[in-house]
């Protein structure tokens, strides 16, 4: 990366580090927003601070409300109550145009009929700048994000990644406030995907550049997120780091959302003030009581546990389940094993085992005795 | 006698054609861009030229010229050929607008163009296709209109399709043919040009450029 390429948006929000805590270091504060359509609630209360220079993914299947929560930061609706501030100041009813807003969409939204440097100016333009210092930033930008000589390029003869960076030089060259990013990614093939991802992380982390990432892509949500709000029926349902998210997530939406998981029917064995006891089949592991609230001692309750946490038992593991391998497949640097056991209430228990391992024992039809790789789980009372 | 009928129809189909280009692309950007009351029977009334009789709108305009005590000049002309062309002008540019991606306008806006300048820089240069397919037909439509022409021109304003049938009625002879002709050669010319600067598939709206 080139110095003068940084210099491009030097003068982006101040990065999280040189801002002390309190008000001052929160890019965003949705307060309380709600947005209906018709009589449907697309978003039904909801507030959410993000903080300056972070990156926060809203993440939801569709129909969430994670898009609508978009459109209000980016001024393009209105809410029909609540408040919505950015930077401190209350923008709740300032129009788009006005509010410094860097937005790249789904399909990029190039503008055909211009070429890649009169798209990445357009916003420059829009505020009057001089030429000669669009052009500097023009070239700066696309010098950041690798696009450098194709200027003269026509969006439609440019491939999906670089349109999609195109899309990105545009949004940042105007030193937004804000980035809101509306599934970037969703459109290109699976490799390209995960380089963007990388790139876009640590184009993110270099401006300190405040950014919402829209997307229903879970493995996405988790490798590039500060925080998560896992969004559902208008709501967020739970908002952490993609660690707590995902290890412990505070209801079932949550834990069967986000991340490959195993429902198993186990019993409640005990329960010693914040932590509780479970136990499946001869194997016994410790949960978080707060979300088997009400459930009684010997009761039937559920147990998520991920793919990862399961293992073949070996000789001398306390067993968890025993079943029969259903299927097998083969993931490269592992196998997946889908195994029918009546413990299951998820269809199938998944769990991943080594390729070798994989390969030479567990082959469909043999008979599987499952263990516990970890003693902490997490369990909700039936549905 | 035909090269007064060709100018009045030039001056006829210019100005026709025009102002139904923009009062057209004004309707079709209401009825796309804004939900409100009585919309479907505006929408209706607009397209309602392409079904009402010619004949009954030529008579109509007469009536109304002469009951108004205008005189018969290009005004009353000119006003009832906006009207039958204005459905034509108001389906290509409506459908450019479908075409036309919302977020566009979104992403102009989000980079700090208010919404005059997101019309000029973005909207307008996207739907050009479709104004110019728009005006292109009112223009071949409007100059070769002859039913309601019949009604509302008079000597000094005959458009070259009425002063082409009163002259027939009155001589035979092959100068018919002949601006026949050139009348063919025109219109396929204006749609050469069409096809050469624009692309006429995409001026006809039947791919969808995205």
């Amino acid at each position: 990366m080139s110095i003068p390429a940084e210099d491009a948006f030097s003068a982006a929000a101040p990065t999280p580090a040189t801002r002390a805590n309190g008000e001052e270091s929160i890019a965003v504060q949705l307060d309380g927003v709600t947005k209906r359509f018709g009589k449907i609630a697309a978003l039904d209360d909801v507030s959410l601070l993000v903080r300056r220079g972070e990156l926060m993914t809203l993440l939801g299947p569709s129909g969430c409300g994670k898009t609508t929560l978009l459109n209000l930061v980016g001024g393009f609706a209105m809410p029909d109550s609540g408040e919505i501030a950015i930077d401190g100041q209350r923008v709740t009813d300032v129009p788009a145009y006005l509010r410094e807003i860097g937005i790249t969409f789904q399909n990029y939204a190039l503008f055909p009929h211009m070429n890649v440097a009169a798209n990445v100016g357009y916003g420059l333009r829009m505020r009057r700048l001089a030429k000669a210092e669009i052009a500097r930033r023009v070239a700066d930008a696309l010098a950041l994000i690798k696009l450098a000589g194709l200027e003269d390029r026509k969006p439609r003869q440019l491939s999906g990644g670089q349109q999609q960076r195109v899309a990105l030089a545009r949004a940042l060259v105007i030193r937004p406030k804000v980035l809101l990013l509306d599934e970037p990614f969703s459109a290109l093939d699976r490799n390209l995907r995960a380089s963007m991802q990388v790139e876009l992380k640590e184009i993110q982390r270099k401006l300190g550049v405040t950014t919402i990432f829209v997307t229903h892509d879970q493995s996405e949500a988790l490798s590039l997120s500060d925080r998560i709000a896992v969004m559902a029926e208008g709501r967020i349902r739970q908002l952490g780091t993609p660690d707590e998210i995902y290890r412990r997530p505070v209801d079932r939406f949550v834990a069967s959302f986000v991340g490959d998981v195993n429902v198993l029917r186990a019993r409640l064995e005990r329960i010693d003030g914040a932590i509780a006891t479970v136990a499946l089949g001869a194997a016994r592991v410790k949960v978080p009581s707060r979300t088997l609230q009400g459930a009684t001692t010997g009761s039937i309750v559920d147990l998520f546990v991920r793919p990862e946490e399961l293992r073949p038992a070996e000789h001398g593991m306390a067993v968890a389940a025993d079943g029969i391998v259903a299927a097998q497949s083969y993931q490269g640097g592992h196998v997946d094993l889908y195994v029918d056991a009546p413990e299951a209430l998820s269809g199938r228990v998944l769990l991943r085992v080594p390729r070798h391992e994989g390969m030479s024992l567990w082959r469909a039809g043999a008979r599987i005795s499952i263990a516990l790789a970890v003693d902490e789980a997490i369990a909700f009372r039936p549905a | 006698m035909a090269l007064a009928g060709f100018r009045n129809g030039l001056i006829v189909t210019g100005w026709a054609s025009s102002i139904a280009l923009v009062v057209g692309a004004a309707f079709a950007l209401a009825l796309d861009r804004y939900d409100f009351r009585f919309k479907r029977a505006l929408e209706a009334v607009l397209l309602s030229p392409l079904v009402v009789p010619h004949f009954t709108v030529g008579l109509g305009f007469l009536i109304l010229a002469a009951q108004l005590g205008m005189a018969r000049g290009y005004g009353v002309v000119v006003a009832c050929h906006v009207v039958l062309v204005l459905p034509f002008v108001l389906r290509s540019v409506y459908i450019s607008l479908r075409n036309l991606d919302p977020r566009l306008e979104l992403a102009a806006a989000s980079l700090g163009a208010p919404p005059h300048r997101v019309l000029t820089t973005v909207t307008l240069p996207l739907l050009v296709p479709g104004l110019v397919s728009g005006w292109l037909f009112a223009a071949i439509l409007s100059f070769n209109e002859f039913t309601a022409s019949l009604f509302v021109t008079a000597q000094r304003t005959q458009t070259l399709p009425v002063a082409l049938y009163n002259y027939v009625r009155e001589y035979a002879d092959p100068s018919m043919a002949a601006i026949s002709v050139m009348y063919i050669v025109v219109t396929a010319t204006l749609l050469i040009l069409a096809n050469v600067f624009l692309g006429l598939a995409k001026v006809l709206n039947v791919e969808h450029p995205r």
